[in-house]
């Protein structure tokens, strides 16, 4: 069995048939081959599949795709501006060294853009809190700390 | 060093690597998919231990998409080896380890939860998991030794037939007559017996690899989540597979992640390789996080008791350990060596501790074989060593700074008791800076403060040794090393002067592509964005050890220096031509071949250029084209070290424990970046606190169930349980590398457990604690309070 889906990825119109029990993640991943967006566990613990649906951070492993019908969806292959220019919190990883290895870094991107939407000047223990769904075993979480008071600050 | 040039040398440069990894165009194993590629699905043994009797497979041979289904009977029949182990270790009696066969799928019996029975394979994921639900085996259990302090008790089931007792090996090292003599002597003996707790790597990145095989060239690909591609080829093809070398390439593209754990041939990536001929279509297989926790290689798990003899003025006598390190089903492929040569070797740490002796049982249990974890048996060497000296300290009313203090080592060259040779070090400096950040004078105040708010405040050290840039590959061999340890490196100048590097090293998230490039951008005198760095690919790189250990510039980049050299010393004779000079008039500064004492020179682009277009060349003399190899061989082991200071709050109601100061004062020789390394220090001092306070691999005593089998259960540090750090580094430059660089990447692993398990005891020291067990959860510690105040 196959059901139709059509929902707008990265500003972009998509349709597809999918089997029901296709996840978001294998949707991202498998079907439109946006790799950036990662899977790092089976329990919805480690955040690596952060995506932003309607503007709001969720776990993309922990949604069928089919319940992301007629929304918007934003990976991290959507975060940089029209003409490359990196999203202000991918500048501000960068420049404070906020990842390492790269696995977990899109979802920590997008889970931290969200906590600043909600919360435009956080301090440093509502950081943590805000980004205590998403695993990063190579930075200690020091710089990823850094990273998000830097792009703040520079709001 | 300073910075000569922008990105050189000491710069903080960003990471070359990040575009990529923040726009998510990070290339990792399970993001490569190939034109009819099938997927894997291995079926895992449910029980710790039973015998299997019979596996059906029809119905799931019957299922939509399946492909293929082999077991152990066919991987037999085909004639394919096991695992082999790497290290030899021989045993206090002169004979070699027991080194049981491991497998690749199971043979007549299944030795942990996990272990692998089948696989089969399908035209997607869904179908080869839903085909593996359908294989019938009958399985016969067996009752299973599960804990490393009990497993090797008479009774108790063997895991491997030739050794009946589950004794791989019992090792000793040092002088056991001396450390006896010193202790019948002694004013004061600490006695200590503890844990060092069983860890789970859990890179965020699943192991995964694709096997292709292509008829045409009769040859095979492997993309594998590694971080030694080579060694990996090198142990699959010769000891298992039955391959030339020449006709298997392995790539490790992007990895996510390894703290050890994709050190090792594992069986996964070495069955769909053979599989993938078999079934003439490429295999893809990427372990679900359940797999991982019952799959990857563990860390740590010692049952331990030390002793340190000291006389009256708290000066160290001699030290006795007694180890039983818990090695697992299978001896993985440096899982003998962790406990023994990579952990007794470090027990003298800062220390001029005259004489050591330590005995280490290696134990076969039925779970997942435990090899190298960050650190590996560095951690668990220290945690002894620090341990025992904050406990003296404390027993003997000797200040915890001063008590190291009179025991420091500080004069180098060193020799130790336990067979290694520091070249340098300066153990007062990093000590002093670490107190000084930590405000150590300040801390009773500190204290007092949070009493009124109901918190116990303490204060833990930690003054920790490494040895890293393994190995000198005859040492090794000695000691037995299976394979060589040194490393390679390609630096191949291109006809308009840039440059790409092809390194045995492997970054997956050090930063090699940033920092090796800053070192040739230094030594080249050439732009740091002219200059490409390339690893994990058997196919393009010369050869390779890999990375671990800390091991990748002080030998991945003096190789690498070796062969700048090499391009140095034929540029210079390129130049000579060009200038019509004598070779040994040329000297080369800041990107320039210069006849000495001249105004005239050559920049090295002209150089490159003239190599590739050699019009005007001395043809006669040299060879066309700019493009060096060198191979390097450590002479020594290098000895970064560091003081650790951690305070933490407990809230003695509730038994929660919070870190609320951390200082790293560390030495790791000269520092090419120290953005890059003071992130390796955080990183590792995550994974050290988590070990203090957070993590345990917790099996079933009797049944062998691994009940931390997810991440509900297996509490890794989060953002929130963790504070900011302080990091500061000293420097004495390693004294045998031409960078004189020690590695930075397994510190805060190593120093940090001691540091925070101390701060707990100095916390609760006024109720009476004197020991709280790894990991010192809200719980453990709500219970030491108890028992103390019972």
């Amino acid at each position: 069995m196959s059901v139709k889906l059509s929902l707008k990825v990265n500003g972009r119109a998509v349709e597809a048939e999918i089997d029901p029990r296709t996840l978001l993640v294998q949707f991202l991943r498998d079907h439109l081959h946006l790799t950036g967006t990662h899977v790092g566990c089976d329990t919805g613990q480690c955040g690596a599949c952060t995506v932003h649906l309607d503007g709001r951070a969720v776990k993309s492993c922990n949604l069928l795709a089919l319940q992301a019908q007629g929304a918007e969806v934003t990976t991290i292959e959507g975060l940089a501006a029209q003409n490359g220019d990196m999203h202000p919190m991918q500048a501000a990883f960068k420049e404070c060294h906020g990842l390492q290895c790269g696995f977990c870094t899109p979802g920590m991107v997008m889970s931290a853009t969200a906590l600043l939407k909600e919360n435009p000047h956080p301090s440093e223990e509502q950081i943590r809190a805000g980004l205590d769904g998403n695993f990063c075993r190579c930075t200690g979480y020091h710089n990823i700390v850094k990273a998000v008071q830097t792009c703040a600050g520079g709001r | 060093m300073g910075a000569n040039i922008p990105n050189g040398i000491g710069a903080s440069s960003r990471r070359k690597e990040d575009q990529r990894f923040l726009t998510g165009a990070g290339n990792y194993t399970d993001d490569i998919s190939v034109q009819g590629q099938t997927y894997a699905c291995f079926l895992r043994s449910p029980h710790a231990h039973a015998a299997i009797r019979k596996i059906d497979t029809r119905a799931a041979a019957a299922a939509p998409g399946v492909v293929g289904i082999f077991t152990g009977a066919d991987l037999a029949e085909a004639k394919v080896g096991g695992l082999p182990c790497g290290w030899l270790i021989t045993d206090v009696n002169g004979q070699p380890m027991k080194e049981p066969p491991h497998p690749l799928m199971a043979q007549g019996k299944v030795r942990h939860v996990g272990d692998q029975v089948a696989v089969v394979i399908a035209e997607t994921y869904l179908q080869a998991k839903d085909a593996a639900e359908l294989i019938e085996v009958d399985y016969d259990m067996l009752d299973a030794a599960v804990d490393v302090a009990t497993a090797t008790q008479p009774g108790r089931p063997a895991v491997h037939d030739i050794a009946p007792d589950n004794v791989c090996y019992v090792w000793g090292h040092g002088d056991k007559a001396a450390v006896d003599k010193a202790f019948a002597g002694a004013a004061h003996v600490t006695t200590l017996e503890f844990r060092n707790n069983r860890l789970i790597p859990n890179a965020i990145e699943p192991r995964a690899a694709l096997a292709q095989y292509s008829r045409s060239e009769d040859a095979y690909t492997l993309h594998v989540s590694n971080q030694n591609p080579h060694v990996e080829r090198l142990l699959m093809t010769a000891f298992v597979l039955g391959l030339p070398e020449h006709k298997v390439r392995i790539i490790a593209p992007d990895v996510g992640g390894g703290f050890g754990s994709k050190i090792f041939l594992y069986a996964e990536e070495t069955v769909i390789t053979w599989a993938s001929k078999r079934i003439n279509r490429p295999i893809k297989w990427t372990a679900e996080r359940s797999e991982s926790f019952m799959s990857d290689a563990h860390g740590r798990d010692h049952a331990t008791k030390a002793q340190l003899a000291l006389d009256k003025d708290g000066k160290f006598l001699a030290m006795r350990v007694t180890t039983k390190a818990n090695l697992g089903a299978y001896l993985s492929t440096f899982a003998s060596s962790v406990p023994t040569i990579l952990y007794a070797t470090l027990l003298a740490g800062q220390y001029a501790t005259p004489a050591i002796y330590a005995e280490v049982t290696g134990v076969f249990t039925h779970t997942v074989p435990v090899d190298a974890y960050r650190g590996a048996g560095r951690p668990e060497a220290t945690f002894v060593v620090e341990r025992l000296v904050s406990a003296a300290a404390a027993e003997m009313g000797i200040d915890q700074a001063e008590i190291r203090r009179r025991n420091f080592i500080r004069t180098f060259p060193y020799a130790t008791p336990v067979g290694l040779t520091y070249d340098t070090g300066n153990y007062e400096a990093t000590l002093a800076a670490a107190m000084k950040i930590a405000d150590v004078a300040g801390f009773p105040a500190r204290r007092e403060e949070a009493k009124k708010r109901g918190r116990l405040r303490g204060i833990g050290y930690s003054c920790y040794i490494e040895a890293c840039g393994l190995a000198p590959s005859n040492i090794a061999g000695a000691l037995g090393a299976r394979a060589g340890l040194f490393e390679a490196g390609e630096v191949r100048v291109h006809p308009t002067g840039s440059v790409t590097v092809f390194t045995g090293s492997h970054s997956h998230g050090q930063g090699h592509e940033t920092t090796f490039a800053q070192v040739v951008s230094e030594r080249l005198g050439i732009p740091f964005e002219s200059v490409d760095v390339v690893h994990g690919d058997t196919g393009r790189i010369p050869f390779g050890m890999g990375t671990y250990g800390s091991r990748s510039l002080a030998v991945g980049g003096t190789a690498i220096m070796k062969a700048i050299d090499k391009v140095i010393d034929k540029g210079r004779k390129i130049a000579a031509h060009l200038l019509e000079a004598s070779d040994s008039d040329i000297v080369f500064e800041n990107g320039n071949f210069k006849v000495a004492g001249t105004d005239k020179q050559v920049a090295f682009g002209q150089v490159a250029f003239a190599a590739y277009v050699p019009h005007n060349y001395p043809l006669d003399k040299l060879e066309p084209g700019l493009n060096e190899t060198a191979f390097y061989d450590p002479t020594n082991f290098t000895y970064p070290a560091g003081s650790h200071i951690c305070e933490v709050e407990v809230d003695p109601e509730t038994g929660v424990t919070k870190v609320v100061n951390y200082v790293a004062s560390d030495d790791f020789g000269n520092i090419i970046n120290p953005m890059i390394v003071e992130g390796q220090v955080h990183g590792g001092l995550a994974q050290g606190i988590g070990q203090a306070l957070l993590e345990q691999a917790v099996y079933d005593p009797e049944s062998g169930q691994l009940l931390t089998g997810s991440y509900t259960d297996y509490a890794m540090p989060r953002a929130d349980d963790l504070p900011s750090f302080k990091v500061d580094t000293q420097v004495t430059p390693c004294t045998h590398n031409p960078l004189g660089v020690k590695g930075c990447g397994e510190a805060g692993a190593i120093g940090s457990p001691p540091a925070v398990i101390s701060a707990i005891i100095d916390a609760l020291r006024e109720l009476g604690v004197r020991d709280v067990a790894m990991p010192a959860t809200p719980y453990r510690v709500w219970q030491a309070i108890q028992s103390a105040r019972a």
